[in-house]
C-alpha cells in the first residue's frame, strides 16, 4: 500500500517499518524543506528498505546518499537546519552514531543555546537500535542513556506504528534537534492500526498501554511489547500490571509515571540498555524523590547487563536480552511482595 | 524420517514470508543445499536451500501464500545417505547472507530445541526450590510465633512505629545477578526481618493503624499497603493510638498502650497506673506532647485574660432541651456546643483570632475549624470540628460528640486532627474555675469553659440575684493580636453567650 | 617617504579594487589590530577574564572579507576571525560586548569571546570544537544548492591545525562529492597553540591536500590583503557559479601567544617572531597604499586616530552595559519548556 493511498483513507494496519516509511513519505510530499540524507538511503532505499523508491519519486536533491562518514552526515544536516531546511539524517545503525557524538551533543543540542536563539537546529536524526536480531556487538546497541542526559536534545523512542507516525511528525515539526530511535526488532514484528491523515503526538507524553492496579511497568521499545505480553500472561495469576510506554525519553513524562505509581505503589522499569546509569536510574530517583511514601515495595529494574555488548552467538544474545518470562516472573514477584 | 521445513527468517526484522514459487513438487527428490522453494519477503527474495536430502512428501503452503516465519511450509522425507550422516542436525547452510544488511537472508530453517523460555522456566524452578530451604521455612514459622514484648517494642522503635512488626525472611533466594536483572529486594530487609515500606508507614500513620494488629498478606507475611487500607476499613486496631496535635500529622504516633493488649502482662511502670517511685518511660506520645508544649511556650508569647459570663439563660435552654436531645440523637447535650457556636460567631467578627503567625506573615484563615481539646487514655488530643461556622448548635453537638467518641475509642484519623486554628478547652468539667491554657503551636487563641457556679450577682439595677456564672479564660499569641483585639473578642463572646436562651432553636 | 595623492607612485596590482575598497581593507586591518590590543589591555586590567589575539591575520581576513558578498554569502568563522567579523559588518561594540559578556552581546554573554554570531549578517554560530563547524558550512552550502540559489557561497574558515581533524576532511570530501558552493579558507599561521605545522601534516602546503579530493587548492600570500582577496574572490565566484569547493591556504603568522592564557615563550623563539614581525602586514599595507598614492601619511594617521576613538567609545559603551540576568541561564535551551521531566 502506498503512503498517499493511506492518507486518503482512514486507519490502516501496518508494521512499524511501514509506519516510518509512510510518515517520511508524507513529510516529503507535505514539506518541500524536508530531505533525507544518510548512507544508502537513495538507490538502495535504506538497508531496511524504509526509503525504497524515494529516490525515484523525489530525486537526488531530496534523497541524498552521503559519503560514509557519520560526523559529517549529522554535521552537514546541522548546517542545513541552521540555514532553514528540515533535514532528516539517518545513522544506519545506532551503533555507528559514536563518530557523530560531538555533532549531536556538542553542536546540535547547543546551537539554540549558544547563540541565544539567533540560530536554531530543527533536525531529526533517525536511527535503528536494539538487539535480539543476531546483530552482535555492533548492530545491537541501545543508545538512549548516552543521549537523554543532554539538555537541548529531544530523544524519542516510540514502539507502535501509530505512535511512530505521530511522534515522527512531531519530530519533523520540532524546532529543536530530535534523536528518533527505532527498535529494529519491532520493525516487522509489530503491527498496529495507524490513523489516516496528518497528526502529531505531543513530545514528552507517555502512554498507558495497559491499565492495571498491582504493579506499574515502565518501558519502551521491544521490551514494551514483551511487557504487554507478560502482563497478559500474569493476569491469569491474578496480577494486574499497568504498562506505561514512555515513548519520549527526553523530555520524560513525570505525571503519568507518578499517577500510576500512586495507584499501584509498585514500580518496575524495563529497558534493554544496560542498567548502570540507564533511564531506569533516573526514573527510580525521580519516584524516590517525589513519591517515596507511595511505594510499597523497592523499585525493581530489569535491564541489560553491564557488559559492552551482546555477543553474536545465540546464547550470548539471549543472555543479554530480557525475556518475557523474566518480565512475567518479576511482575509476579513484585505483586506478591 | 520426516523433516518439517519452516518459513525461514530472511533478514533480522522480517516476520513473515511468501512462497513465491515451489521449485519442487511432491515426489521430487531434493539434495541437501539444493534450492527447493523461492520465498519473498518485504526485504529480500531468495531461493531457499533444502536442509536435508530426501523426497518432497508434502507442500503445505500454496504459491502466493504468506505465512509467519517459523510456520511449516513443507515436509521432506529424509533419505539418510552415508556421506550425509555427518551433516545431520548440523543446521542449514548459511546461504545468501550479507546483502549489505546484517544477516539478511540468514537461512535459519528448522526448529531449535530447548527454547529460551523453557530454559528460563527451568531456572525459575531451581530458584523456587532454593527458596524453600529449611532455613527459609524456619524463618517463616518464626514469623508466626509471638515475639516477646520487649523485643517487639525494640523493633518498633527502630522503625519509628508503635506497633510490632512481623519478622520476615528475605524474599525468594536471589539468583546471582548474572544479567543485572535480579530482584534486589534486600534493601528493605534488616537482619531482624522488619520490613515496612514507606507507603505502609505513611498509611499506618494516616489511618492510625497499629501494625501489630494487621495480618500481612505480602511475601512472607509482609504487611502491604493494601493490608493497611483493608484494616482501616475494618475498624480500629487493637489499642488506642493517641495523636498529639491537631495540625501536623508528621508528629503523630501511636501510644504505647496500643501494644498493651497484645503484649504479655508485665508490671512495667505505665502512665495509666503510675505508682510512687515509678520511673515511667517516656512514650513517643508523651515526648511529643512535651516537645509541643515547650515549643508553644517558647515561641508564642502567651497573654492571658478572662471574663465571667452569666450563662443562666443558656443553661436553662440547655436544661430544657437536653433529655429530648439525647433521646433523639444519642448524644448528650452539654453547654459546649452553645459555647462553640458563640465562639465561631465571635471569630467571624474578629478574624485575627482565626489566624496563625508565620515567618511570611500573619496568615488569616478562610475556614473556621474549631479544635476541641480532649483527654484520652492519658494523652491529649485536639480533634477539629470542620467548618464549624457552618454548623448549627445541634450540628456542633453531634460533631463534637462524634469526635469525643472517636477520641476515646482511638479512632481519630489524620483528617480529624488537621487544621484547627482556634481551640476550645472544657477545663471546667472537673470543677476548675480558672485555667491558663497553653496554645496549640500555630494557633492564636485557646479559650476555656470553666465550671458553671451559682453565685450572687449584683445586676444592672443594683438588685442581687442568684445567677449561673461561668469563667471563660483565654490564652492568646501576643505576636498575632494585642490586648485590645483579644478583649474585644472576649467581650463579644460574653455578650453572645448572655444573649442566648432561655428559649431558641437548636 | 611621503607622497602626495596627486602623484601616483608605484603601480599597484589592485585586482579591480577601488581606492575606497583598498582603504576600507586598511581600516579593517587597523581596527582589528586596535581591538586585539584592547582585548589584551582589558584582560591585564582585570576587566575581562580572557582574550585571544589575531595579530598576523589582518591581511588574510581583510582580503577574504572584501571578497564576501554581504546579504548573499555566509561566513562560518573560527575563533581567530576578528577581522573577518569586522569585515562582513560586525561592529566594535558587538565585539566588546562579547568580551565584556554584557547583555548587548548577541549570545547575551553566553559564548566565549571571539565566537561571533550574527544571523542577520550571515555569521554562523560556532562552538570551540575544532573543525566541527566545517560540516555546518557544508550544510549551509548544501542548503543553497538544495534551493537552487546560485550566486551564494559559504566561507568556511579555520587554521591549519583544524585540517588534521576528521571533520575537516569529511567536510571537504562531502562538499567535493556534491560540488557545493563553499570555500575552505585555511589561515596557516604555522602554530596550533604550541604545535607547529610539521607536527600536523607531512605536506608542505595544506592546499596540497586538495588533489586528494579532486578539487582546486590554492596557496596565497596571507600577508597581502590584495593577494588574498584575489584568490578568495576567484574561489568564491567559482563556487557561486556551480564550480564546487576550493581550498584556499593563506600563509600568515601568529605574532602573539594563542591567547591570554598561553605563553608562547615556552615553545618558540623570540628571534623568529621578530624576524616575521618585520613583515607585519598592517604597517606594510599602509605603506603600500601610501606608496601607491592611494592615501597619504596624514590620512593614514587620521585612520589610526579614527579606529582608536571608535575602539575607546565602543569600550566605554560596552562596559556600561549590564550583565545578563542570572535567570537568562534557563532560556533558549529548547523552544518552550526546557525541563527534562515533563509535568
Amino acid at each position: 500500500m502506498t503512503a498517499t493511498a493511506q492518507q486518503q483513507t482512514g486507519a490502516t494496519v501496518m508494521t512499524n517499518v511501514e509506519a516510518v516509511r509512510t510518515t517520511l513519505h508524507d513529510a516529503l510530499v507535505r514539506d518541500e524543506r524536508v530531505l533525507i540524507m544518510g548512507e544508502d538511503v537513495g538507490a538502495r532505499g535504506n538497508v531496511f528498505l524504509i526509503t525504497k523508491g524515494f529516490l525515484e519519486e523525489f530525486g537526488p536533491q531530496r534523497i541524498i546518499d552521503t559519503p560514509l562518514a557519520e560526523a559529517s552526515i549529522v554535521g552537514v544536516a546541522i548546517g542545513m537546519a541552521m540555514e532553514g531546511l528540515r533535514p532528516i539524517a539517518e545513522i544506519q545503525f545506532a551503533d555507528f552514531i559514536y563518530p557523530a557524538f560531538n555533532q549531536i551533543v556538542g553542536e546540535a543540542a547547543k546551537t539554540r543555546y549558544r547563540s541565544n536563539g539567533d540560530y536554531t537546529c530543527p533536525l531529526v536524526i533517525r536511527t535503528p537500535y536494539g538487539g535480539g536480531v543476531r546483530g552482535a556487538l555492533s548492530h545491537s546497541v541501545s543508545i538512549e542513556a548516552l543521549f537523554y542526559h543532554v539538555p537541548g536534545l529531544i530523544v524519542l523512542a516510540p514502539s507502535t506504528p501509530a505512535d511512530i507516525k505521530g511522534l515522527l511528525n512531531a519530530a519533523i515539526e520540532s524546532p529543536d534537534p530530535v534523536l528518533f530511535l527505532e527498535h529494529k526488532k519491532t520493525y516487522r514484528s509489530v503491527k498496529g492500526e495507524v490513523p489516516g491523515g496528518y497528526y502529531t503526538i505531543p513530545i514528552g507524553k507517555a502512554d498507558v498501554k495497559k491499565d492495571g492496579t498491582d504493579v506499574t511497568v515502565v518501558s519502551f521499545g521491544y521490551n514494551l511489547h514483551q511487557a504487554l505480553d507478560a502482563a497478559n500472561r500474569v493476569a491469569g495469576d491474578g496480577v494486574s500490571a499497568e504498562v506505561i510506554d514512555l515513548r519520549s525519553i527526553r523530555p520524560m513524562d513525570k505525571t503519568t509515571i507518578l499517577e500510576s505509581v500512586r495507584k499501584t505503589r509498585k514500580l518496575m522499569i524495563v529497558h534493554e540498555d544496560n542498567k548502570f546509569g540507564g533511564i531506569g536510574a533516573e526514573i527510580s530517583a525521580m519516584v524516590a524523590e517525589e513519591a517515596l511514601f507511595e511505594l510499597d515495595a523497592p523499585i525493581r529494574r530489569l535491564a541489560g547487563p553491564d557488559v559492552p555488548a551482546m555477543g553474536y552467538a545465540l546464547p550470548l544474545e539471549e543472555e543479554f536480552m530480557i525475556s518475557t518470562d523474566e518480565m512475567a516472573e518479576a511482575m509476579r514477584e513484585l505483586a506478591r511482595f | 524420517m520426516a523433516t518439517t521445513i519452516t518459513m525461514p527468517q530472511l533478514g533480522e526484522t522480517v516476520t513473515e514470508g511468501t512462497v513465491a514459487q515451489w521449485l519442487k513438487k511432491p515426489g521430487d527428490s531434493v539434495e541437501k543445499y539444493e534450492a527447493f522453494v523461492e520465498v519473498s519477503t518485504d526485504k529480500v527474495n531468495a531461493e531457499v536451500p533444502a536442509p536435508v536430502t530426501g523426497v518432497i512428501r508434502e507442500l503445505i503452503v500454496k504459491e502466493g501464500e504468506t505465512v509467519p516465519t517459523g510456520a511449516p511450509i513443507a515436509i521432506i522425507d529424509e533419505v539418510i545417505l552415508r556421506q550425509a550422516q555427518d551433516h545431520i542436525g548440523a543446521g542449514p547452510g548459511d546461504i545468501g547472507a550479507g546483502r549489505g544488511d546484517i544477516g539478511a537472508g540468514r537461512g535459519d530453517i528448522g526448529a531449535r530445541t530447548g527454547s529460551p523460555s523453557e530454559q528460563v522456566a527451568a531456572a525459575h524452578a531451581l530458584r523456587q526450590a532454593q527458596g524453600d530451604t529449611p532455613q527459609a521455612e524456619a524463618n517463616r514459622q518464626a514469623s508466626d510465633e509471638p515475639v516477646p514484648g520487649a523485643l517487639r517494642q525494640a523493633q518498633a522503635d527502630d522503625v519509628g512505629l508503635g506497633g510490632p512488626a512481623f519478622s520476615a525472611p528475605s524474599g525468594p533466594a536471589e539468583r546471582p545477578s548474572a544479567n543485572g536483572t535480579s530482584g534486589g529486594h534486600d534493601g528493605a530487609v534488616t537482619d531482624k526481618g522488619v520490613r515496612v515500606s514507606p507507603a505502609v508507614r505513611r498509611l499506618a500513620r494516616e489511618h492510625r493503624i497499629d501494625l501489630g494488629g494487621v495480618r500481612g498478606t505480602g511475601d512472607n507475611g509482609r504487611i502491604t499497603a493494601n493490608d493497611i487500607l483493608a484494616a482501616a476499613k475494618a475498624g480500629p486496631s487493637a489499642g488506642v493510638a493517641a495523636t498529639i496535635t491537631a495540625d501536623n500529622a508528621e508528629y503523630t504516633a501511636p501510644a504505647p498502650a496500643s501494644a498493651a493488649p497484645r503484649a504479655p502482662s508485665t508490671a512495667k511502670p505505665s502512665y495509666a497506673s503510675a505508682q510512687p517511685g515509678d520511673l515511667i518511660p517516656l512514650t513517643q506520645a508523651r515526648k511529643i506532647i512535651a516537645q509541643r508544649m515547650v515549643e508553644s511556650k517558647h515561641t508564642a508569647p502567651h497573654a492571658w485574660t478572662m471574663v465571667e459570663v452569666d450563662v443562666t439563660n443558656v443553661w436553662k435552654w440547655r436544661t430544657r432541651e437536653k433529655d429530648a436531645f439525647e433521646k433523639a440523637n444519642g448524644v448528650k447535650l452539654t453547654l459546649l456546643p452553645f459555647f462553640i457556636r458563640a465562639v465561631v460567631e465571635s471569630l467571624a467578627k474578629f478574624p485575627l483570632m482565626n489566624a496563625s503567625f508565620t515567618d511570611e506573615g500573619i496568615r488569616v484563615h478562610r475556614d473556621v475549624n474549631v479544635g476541641l481539646a480532649i483527654a484520652a487514655e492519658g494523652n491529649l488530643v485536639v480533634p477539629v470540628i470542620r467548618h464549624t461556622d457552618q454548623l448549627s448548635i445541634k450540628g456542633i453537638a453531634l460533631a463534637a460528640g462524634a469526635l469525643i467518641d472517636k477520641a476515646r475509642r482511638g479512632k481519630l484519623g489524620a483528617d480529624d486532627l488537621a487544621g484547627g486554628p482556634f481551640t476550645v478547652n472544657n477545663t471546667g468539667a472537673n470543677g476548675a474555675i480558672l485555667s491558663a491554657p497553653i496554645l496549640v503551636p500555630g494557633q492564636t487563641g485557646i479559650v476555656t469553659t470553666e465550671a458553671v457556679v451559682k453565685r450572687p450577682v449584683v445586676r444592672e439595677d443594683d438588685s442581687i440575684a442568684v445567677r449561673s456564672m461561668m469563667n471563660v479564660c483565654m490564652s492568646l499569641d501576643h505576636r498575632v493580636v494585642d490586648g485590645a483585639v483579644a478583649s474585644g473578642f472576649l467581650s463579644d463572646l460574653k455578650k453572645r453567650l448572655e444573649a442566648m436562651g432561655p428559649v431558641g432553636s437548636l | 617617504m611621503a607622497k602626495s595623492t596627486a602623484t601616483r607612485g608605484r603601480e599597484l596590482d589592485r585586482t579591480g579594487l577601488s581606492d575606497e575598497q583598498l582603504v576600507a581593507m586598511l581600516r579593517t586591518m587597523l581596527l582589528q589590530r586596535q581591538l586585539d590590543n584592547r582585548g589584551f589591555q582589558l584582560n591585564r586590567q582585570g576587566k575581562i577574564p580572557f582574550a585571544l589575539g589575531s595579530e598576523g591575520h589582518e591581511a588574510v581576513q581583510a582580503g577574504a572579507a572584501m571578497a564576501f558578498k554581504r546579504g548573499a554569502d555566509v561566513l562560518v568563522p573560527y575563533y581567530r576571525d576578528l577581522g573577518l567579523a569586522l569585515g562582513v559588518g560586525m561592529t566594535p561594540f558587538e565585539i566588546l560586548s562579547s568580551l565584556f559578556a554584557r547583555v548587548t552581546d548577541r549570545s547575551m554573554g553566553r559564548q566565549f569571546p571571539n565566537h561571533y554570531t550574527n544571523h542577520d549578517l550571515g555569521v554562523l554560530s560556532i562552538s570551540s570544537i575544532i573543525a566541527a563547524h566545517c560540516t555546518h558550512a557544508v550544510g549551509v552550502a548544501a542548503a543553497f544548492a538544495f534551493r537552487g540559489e546560485s550566486g551564494r557561497a559559504v566561507i568556511c574558515s579555520n587554521g591549519e591545525g583544524a585540517t588534521s581533524q576528521g571533520e575537516w576532511h569529511e567536510s571537504v570530501n562531502y562538499a567535493a562529492v556534491h560540488a557545493l558552493p563553499v570555500v575552505f579558507l585555511v589561515q596557516n599561521n604555522e602554530w596550533a597553540i604550541s604545535t607547529p605545522q610539521e607536527m600536523q601534516m607531512k605536506v608542505a602546503n595544506v592546499a596540497d591536500k586538495a588533489s586528494g579530493y579532486g578539487i582546486p587548492g590554492v596557496v596565497c600570500d596571507g600577508f597581502s590583503p590584495i593577494a588574498t582577496y584575489k584568490t578568495m574572490h576567484e574561489a568564491l565566484e567559482r563556487a557561486r557559479s556551480g564550480g564546487g569547493p576550493t581550498i584556499v591556504e593563506a600563509k600568515c603568522y601568529r605574532f602573539l601567544s594563542h591567547s591570554t592564557d598561553d605563553d608562547d615563550r615556552t615553545y618558540r623563539s623570540r628571534d623568529v617572531i621578530e624576524e616575521r614581525r618585520k613583515l607585519d602586514p598592517v604597517p606594510r599595507f599602509e605603506q603600500v597604499l601610501i606608496e601607491a598614492g592611494v592615501i597619504d601619511e596624514a590620512r593614514a594617521k587620521q585612520l589610526k586616530q579614527d579606529v582608536l576613538r571608535e575602539t575607546n567609545e565602543a569600550t566605554d559603551a560596552a562596559e556600561a552595559q549590564p550583565y545578563p540576568e542570572a535567570s537568562t541561564l534557563y532560556t533558549n535551551v529548547v523552544a518552550g519548556d526546557f525541563r527534562p521531566w515533563q509535568e
